[in-house]
């Protein structure tokens, strides 16, 4: 009797624990393939919503690249013939000008504006973010008011402020007013992430006697950064992409932008329109945009990762 | 070089409702180390930053040397501060940190340089000088903190809880390196701490705040032994005094809950108002370390012992701090925030005794203990203010 309660007291743990685990496994097993067929199930949902909504940009890639006269006579996907003529004609169909001076045009505005709103609203984000001055609050207030102001609304009144000072069908409207502090979204970013900033930082900037210009310039425009990348992204994006303010304010052929003259391949008058032209170009513009984000995307999480603080 | 007078400075928030800080008076000579130190909220940084400029001063003065500086910018006040978290540019290298303030000043470039390297050299940063301060030990940040402050050759250091970031053992070493090298440099300093060892260990004189008000202001061995009142008694020294309600009758003994302790006659002599209190409550209070195990005691002395239970032992080596069980009633003392009673030992009857490391003890024990009855604290038990004369 004595032996063999103790080969069973000896026996049962070592069964039990084995038994345990074998079946913890299995359990854990069955769970994780159940997990990988639900997630490889949602990719699939995903993948097929994502061709939906990027079939339009396939079809315009394959129709740039098959003769004008293919587009809309074959409905397929694969073009018959394969050629890079849309581009060439696309490229040289406003007589002596190319399309490149459209991009030009474009990056000349863009630069402008992404300097215009890095200058302007850092210094504006800086004196809500850490100055005092009188009726803070509500100018606080008031300029956020402006984000909630339909461009609509804005448009008349602006164009014939514009007009009466002669600067319609120069690119003066869509650039001097971003050197004046008027984009109030990105004010706001930048207050938020200035008041994110150790305010000791710049005591300490104080006593050491910096003047609240070199405290902006030397301690809290370079801590920023990740702030500034982001509104500089988003001002490409936006002013490279803003087909009605540049198309009410540039008229003239030689200012026009990207997507003011992307309108030019048609002709709503029932004149030729050259679609494969339209197609090729607009392949061409979106480059600029996707590279920009691509470059930057770098920029931002870097910016993000060197501020280093806890 | 400069001596800083602090004048009836008070500094008022919420309209006034909260004194920050009330009525500080305070001269700190040329070359003095200053420790201000009080529980969190007290008001010591509120203090500092009106010294150094940082705040508004609702009233009151601040003189630095000669000058009154109330309305002087911080960077005219010729100081230095070196904060909590440090505030190190974290876009900067070590040496542009430590040369930022002569930048601004547009010192020339090779002057710049030869007295960031010697900051460097005093505070061993010589090699970090092109690092981040993201990629330095938290100890080699606060030296940078410290070279910011050496390289302008200030005549007055504002510190405020320097050391809180660190870890204990690098707190240790840093205390002793902030203290020789603000002997060396001999510049006056004022420094903000809430811990009662740095206060003891660093100053030459130290300043308590409770609720904004000054308590005392004394040399560490004079608030250490004279505290002023039963605040300071419980603030200053670890593990806190044991303070009971008590009374003195004839004899003179004291009456400390059924336990009846023959007080000297030395000690009336050295506080000649506490005749007034004969047959009147009032506080009593004793420090660990005066109460001995009688057992080991060189002389045995019946009219000072009294018998308790061992509760609970710490046995830290060198000593061990013994929790005792009496039938007296604790006295409660209450730091401004109300919420962190600073006296540990509160609990009714509660005594903390340091015995040597000779002694035995077991839990549930009985001990015989011996006080030092010449250094027994005596406090009015209405205000808690010491009684000396
Ligand atoms: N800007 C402020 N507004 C209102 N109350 C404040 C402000 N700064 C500090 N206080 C209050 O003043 C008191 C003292 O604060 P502080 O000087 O920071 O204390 P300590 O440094 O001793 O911990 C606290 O009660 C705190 O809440
Ligand atoms: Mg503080």
């Amino acid at each position: 009797m004595a032996t063999s309660k103790t080969t069973d007291a000896v026996a049962a743990p070592v069964f039990e624990r084995s038994y345990d685990t074998e079946a913890l496994a299995a359990n854990r097993r069955r769970r994780r393939n159940k997990a990988r067929a639900k997630k490889l199930g949602l990719h699939l949902i995903l993948l097929g919503l994502l061709f939906v909504m990027l079939y339009p940009v396939i079809w315009m890639v394959f129709s740039s690249l098959r003769p004008e006269n293919e587009i809309f006579a074959d409905l397929g996907l694969i073009p018959d013939t394969w050629t890079l003529q849309n581009y060439i004609t696309g490229w040289n169909l406003f007589g002596d000008k190319t399309f490149g001076v459209f991009f030009v045009n474009s990056f000349i505005i863009c630069a402008l504006a992404i300097i215009g709103n890095l200058v302007a609203c850092s210094m504006a984000a800086y004196a809500f973010a850490r100055l005092n001055f009188r009726f803070k609050w509500f100018w606080f207030a008031l300029m956020l008011g402006t984000i909630m102001l339909p461009i609509h609304a804005q448009l008349i009144p602006q164009y014939v402020f514009f007009l009466k000072i002669g600067w319609v069908n120069t690119i003066l409207p869509l650039v001097v007013p971003k050197f004046l502090a008027t984009d109030a979204f990105f004010i706001f970013l930048m207050v938020q992430f200035m008041r994110s900033l150790p305010r000791e930082l710049e005591e300490a900037a104080t006593i050491d006697g910096a003047t609240y210009w070199q405290r902006y310039w030397r301690i809290i425009l370079p801590l920023t950064m990740p702030a500034l990348a982001t509104t500089a992204v988003f001002t490409f994006i936006n002013t490279y992409n803003d087909f009605f303010g540049q198309l009410i304010y540039l008229t003239e052929i030689d200012k026009m932008t990207v997507p003011v003259a992307l309108r030019l391949f048609l002709d709503p008058s029932g004149g030729t329109s050259s679609y494969g032209g339209m197609f090729a170009m607009v392949l061409v513009s979106i480059g600029p945009v996707l590279g920009f984000f691509l470059a930057s995307q770098r920029l931002l999480v870097r910016g993000i990762a060197t501020t280093g603080f806890k | 070089m400069a001596r800083v007078s602090l004048q009836n400075l008070t500094k008022t928030y919420a309209g006034g409702y909260l004194r920050a800080v009330d009525g500080l008076n305070v001269d700190i000579a040329d070359g003095e180390f200053l420790v201000l130190v009080g529980p969190s909220g007290c008001g010591k940084s509120t203090a500092l930053r009106m010294i150094a400029g940082l705040e508004d001063i609702t009233d009151g003065a601040v003189w630095i040397g000669d000058q009154f500086v109330n309305d002087v910018h911080p960077k005219d006040r010729d100081i230095a501060m070196v904060f909590q978290n440090y505030a190190l540019y974290p876009h900067m290298s070590v040496f542009d940190n430590i040369a930022f303030a002569l930048q601004i000043s547009q010192m020339p470039r090779s002057e710049i340089d030869a007295r960031v390297r010697e900051a460097a050299r005093i505070l061993e940063l010589t090699d970090y000088l092109k690092r981040r301060p993201g990629h330095l030990s938290g100890g080699q940040r606060q030296r940078v903190a410290m070279g910011r402050a050496i390289v302008r050759n200030p005549s007055v250091f504002l510190m405020d809880e320097p050391l809180s970031n660190l870890d204990a053992k690098l707190r240790v070493q840093m205390r002793a390196e902030i203290h020789s090298l603000q002997h060396r440099l001999g510049v006056t300093t004022i420094y903000v701490t809430h811990d009662q060892t740095e206060a003891m260990t660093m100053g030459d004189r130290v300043a308590l705040l409770k609720d904004g008000v000054l308590q005392q202001v004394d040399r560490p061995t004079d608030i250490y032994n004279r505290p002023a009142n039963t605040f300071v008694a419980a603030f200053i020294g670890s593990p806190t005094m044991n303070l009971y309600h008590a009374a003195i009758d004839g004899g003179p003994t004291l009456k400390l809950g059924s336990s009846d302790i023959r007080i000297p006659q030395s000690v009336f002599d050295a506080r000649p108002g506490l005749s007034r209190y004969k047959g009147k409550p009032l506080i009593a209070g004793i420090r660990p370390e005066d109460i001995g195990d009688a057992a080991t005691a060189p002389q045995r002395d019946p009219s000072r012992e009294l018998t308790a239970k061992v509760e609970l032992f710490e046995d830290l080596g060198s000593d061990t701090l013994v929790h005792l069980g009496v039938d007296a009633q604790a006295a409660e003392v209450r730091s401004s925030d109300s919420l962190d009673e600073i006296k540990s030992n509160d609990a009714k009857g509660r005594c903390i005794a340091r015995f040597t490391a000779k002694s035995e003890v077991a839990i549930d024990q009985t001990v015989t203990v011996q006080l030092d009855t010449e250094r027994l604290h005596f406090f009015d038990a209405e205000t808690g203010e010491a009684i000396w004369t």
